[in-house]
């Protein structure tokens, strides 16, 4: 196990400077800097750009750019934003709760609901439960997320008026950010109502990220309970006499889920991937929506130390999974 | 029996409750879902439309604009003079103008003249103990020219400063009226500094103005309430939250729920459900902008005027107008739009004539036509919706009198560095005002020193007539007099025809019917504490 782990953690580094290059080439690829952005139709004297860009370090080549920031991550520092001249870490510390109280509402739903639908639809395979189920996950599966936030938004909260548009509590209330998860802080807050305004708050954008997980959960829960439930140990279990619900449950689920959580952990980079359009449209204020702005910005310190961060958690994350394999089946540590 | 007497005592308990009067009034919240974030709470530093938005509420300057227009009025200066040779202006302060407070600071004194010299001492001084902080910057200090026009500010008593320029300038006064010019409390920097938290300043605002800051949760809410001290009118509201929504179409959504009362920027495409829904109403006016097609006066054949005006006679600009702007537009005569003063009405529009053109084109010895490029912008701007499209249905207007024109474009940056060093034949362009003063569109478009290779036009036109009246409009302080001469400079640059003035992009303001009192701003400025909600 040790031996695994101390592998794992050894590709790190490399994808660790690998995200970093990219990033950095990639928004250095895109026409304009931080300057230019916030220079319009006025231009600006000459002398005023130098000193600006003098600043900002743009008048250094891209390499020592480059290797000036890669030192600065080294030593722990992700830079101050151009724009808000705020430490990034500072910014990215205040956002991110928002996005992880969104992605782990999101993944909750997918596992709650995608997990029974994936088993039910194993054991009556075959039936229109199962046909309608599979057609549904591949719509809910291919379905643009901008779309349907706003037909969400329609349906419900316009139309309907049963959920909030957009936000994460009501205007009315004025919890301040203890721990920045709105459901924790609106909890402990004198605020009679804040609680039921943030989980209110939080419905939509859950389903509306938690979707495609969904879809995806459901359908691999189907595929691995199907390969499972026709393996001979399940038939043995069953001829020892034991009940139909245990031997689905504790013989054929435990078996099942080691691809399911392959999945679940893939589904991590595309819950971030989705936090950005699903922060947009319900003005989530999270770093998916940070990041968006950076880009248009040109902040190129945020742009760079939010993707080091974000990428920095799929990496865990996906360490993490590797190593629940470990524990769902020890036999992948040898 | 017993059953029937609980529930009549209930139903009048229940009754009674209804008749006992709420122990307090329901305060009174607006909601403005802003389009986005500020960088931060000081408009000095961070110039776009966001932040200044964001800061109108709290800071005060020592010039306003009267509610609606362009016009400069008394601010936190209850009035000031202007020497005759228009080289000294001595601004008289109101002393009873209260300072806000918060955690870290409560005001001993009122805004005096300690706080005018700090707040453009931050900004002027490099050796003022706040210019770096917050990085700096200053754009539009630099940008309006201050550094260069001034002389010196002095502190005559507590309620007296007085400005003194290199030379006369008459659109100073509307500079003081400018977002950038707000004035900070001395006394808090000075509390700041003591706390070694200077960059709290930019963060937490302590100002002069109708509201107070109360907070800011990034990309979220920031939350104002009403400041019951402000010297001048109190607001009708007792509450300010500004709620951020990129989304345009999730900010409508937000005002047909009634989650926000005001909602800017709509999708043009929505206006017409906008229109039609009653819960709702529409306002709307040209925004302090134009879009043209500026031909370059230093090159051939656009060196000859009937050139330039065949052209103009060949431009179906109606077209353009419904086709690029989809009724968001109005069309353009003037370089300035209608909202600003010395707007001069009296010139007429050249109208669409391709023959004509040909005719013009024939008599300046093109009866073939030439050929030329057409640059367009790469990106969407206030005043040109879509450069590209609009590029292209010129092409197809200019084909029909002969002239052949290839579009041209290039990265923003790189393009408008290309046409400044004239590398163009026509080139899409545009501007937005800053200052509501007519000199800021007549001399950085079209003035005889942003003519030269590098400079900020992009007709390269210098018409010494017209420049001899814009220079001369500059010095006088008499508002009267200034909009005779630029009256005059408009009929001149209109018979050039130097540019084709194309629109003026409208700006709609989206707002619930329960809102009244709001007046939309030539400059955009956003006042809340005139506003009622009911």
């Amino acid at each position: 196990m040790l031996r695994f782990l101390l592998r794992r953690l050894g590709l790190i580094v490399p994808t660790f400077v690998g995200v970093t290059l990219l990033s950095f080439l990639l928004i250095h690829l895109v026409p304009g800097d931080p300057i230019e952005v916030r220079v319009g139709e006025h231009g600006i004297a000459p002398a005023r750009l130098a000193a600006l860009r003098h600043t900002f370090g743009l008048d250094q080549p891209l390499w020592k750019q480059f290797l000036d920031y890669e030192a600065g991550v080294v030593t722990g520092g992700l830079g101050v934003s151009v724009v808000t001249r705020q430490p990034v870490w500072d910014e990215f510390a205040t956002l991110f709760p928002a996005t992880l109280e969104l992605s782990l509402s999101a993944i909750t739903l997918a596992l709650l609901v995608g997990l029974p639908l994936g088993i039910v639809a194993a054991v009556k395979r075959g039936s229109v439960f199962d046909t309608g189920l599979m057609g549904v996950s591949v719509t809910g599966a291919s379905m643009p997320i901008f779309w349907w936030g706003l037909m969400m938004i329609l349906v419900f909260s316009v139309t309907l008026g049963w959920t909030p548009v957009s936000g994460r509590i009501g205007d009315m209330y004025d919890v301040p950010p203890w721990t920045g998860f709105m459901l924790i802080d609106s909890w402990f807050s004198d605020d009679e109502g804040a609680f039921s305004s943030a989980v209110s708050h939080l419905i939509l954008p859950a389903i509306v990220l938690g979707t495609q997980p969904l879809a995806v959960v459901a359908r691999m829960t189907r595929s691995a309970m199907l390969e499972v439930l026709g393996e001979d140990y399940i038939r043995t279990a069953r001829a020892k006499g034991l009940s139909g619900g245990r031997v689905v449950v504790v013989h054929g689920l435990r078996n099942a889920l080691i691809p399911v959580v392959t999945v679940v952990g893939l589904q991590v980079g595309a819950l971030l991937g989705g936090a950005i359009l699903t922060e947009t449209i319900f003005s989530w204020p999270g770093v998916g929506h940070w990041l968006v702005e950076s880009i248009q910005r040109r902040d190129y310190p945020v742009l760079q130390g939010g993707t080091l961060l974000v990428a920095s958690l799929v990496i865990l994350v996906n360490l993490a999974v590797d190593m629940l394999y470990g524990v769902l089946n020890p036999r992948i540590c040898r | 029996m017993r059953t029937g007497w609980i529930v009549a005592a209930a139903c009048a308990a229940v009754l009674a409750g209804a008749a006992v009067p709420p122990a307090q009034a329901k305060t009174k919240t607006l909601v403005y879902c802003s389009e986005g974030s500020p960088e931060n709470f000081n408009p000095m530093i961070n110039t776009t439309n966001t932040t200044f938005n964001a800061n109108s509420p709290v800071y005060g300057r020592l010039a306003d604009f009267n509610d609606g227009t362009t016009e400069v009025a008394p601010g936190l200066a209850g009035s000031w003079d202007v020497a005759a040779d228009g080289l000294t202006i001595t601004f008289h302060l109101r002393h009873d103008v209260k300072w806000h407070s918060n955690r870290y600071f409560k005001p001993t004194r009122n805004f005096n003249a300690d706080d005018v010299l700090f707040s453009f001492g931050r900004q002027w001084k490099d050796d003022n103990p706040y210019h770096h902080v917050s990085g700096g910057g200053y754009d539009y200090f630099n940008d309006m020219g201050l550094p260069a026009l001034l002389e010196s500010i002095d502190r005559i008593d507590d309620d007296t400063v007085r400005f003194r320029l290199k030379q006369p300038q008459a659109p100073f006064l509307a500079d003081m009226a400018m977002d950038f010019a707000a004035i900070q409390s001395k006394e808090y920097a000075d509390t700041l500094a003591r706390l070694g938290r200077p960059e709290l300043i930019d963060q937490e605002p302590i100002g002069t103005g109708p509201f107070e800051f109360v907070a800011y949760q990034k990309d979220s809410t920031i939350r104002y309430r009403a400041f019951r001290d402000f010297w001048g009118e109190k607001p009708k509201i007792d509450a300010l939250v500004f709620a951020i929504v990129k989304d345009p179409a999730v900010r409508l959504a937000k005002l047909r729920a009634n989650e926000c009362q005001i909602a800017p920027y709509p999708n043009p495409a929505d206006l017409p459900s906008i229109r039609a829904d009653q819960d709702l109403q529409l306002l709307s006016q040209p925004g302090l902008n134009i879009g043209y097609l500026a031909f370059n006066n230093l090159r051939p054949p656009f060196t000859d005027r009937r050139v330039r005006q065949a052209i103009t006679y060949a431009i179906d600009r109606a077209a353009i107008l419904t086709a690029i702007y989809q009724g968001a537009g109005q069309p353009a005569k003037n370089l300035i739009p209608p909202t600003l003063w010395s707007y001069n009405d009296s010139v007429q529009d050249w109208p669409y004539d391709p023959a004509k053109a040909v005719a013009l084109l024939a008599e300046a010895g093109y009866p073939n036509g030439f050929e030329t490029t057409l640059w367009a912008m790469p990106v969407q701007r206030p005043y040109n919706p879509d450069a590209r499209r609009m590029a292209e249905m010129m092409q197809a207007d200019l084909a029909r009198i002969g002239v052949k024109a290839s579009i041209v474009s290039a990265e923003w940056g790189e393009y408008r560095k290309r046409v400044q060093n004239a590398e163009h034949g026509m080139a899409l362009l545009g501007w937005t005002g800053d200052n509501g003063d007519p000199d800021n569109f007549f001399v950085p478009l079209a003035g005889c020193d942003a003519a030269r290779i590098g400079g900020g036009s992009a007709s390269k036109w210098c018409n010494p007539a017209f420049e001899t009246l814009v220079k001369q409009a500059v010095v006088l302080t008499s508002q009267a007099e200034r909009a005779k001469l630029y009256e005059q400079a408009q009929l001149i640059m209109h018979a050039e025809a130097p540019f084709v003035f194309i629109a003026h992009s409208v700006v709609f303001l989206p707002m619930r019917k329960e809102v009244s009192g709001f007046r939309m701003s030539p400059v955009g400025r956003l006042r809340f504490d005139r506003l009622e909600l009911k």
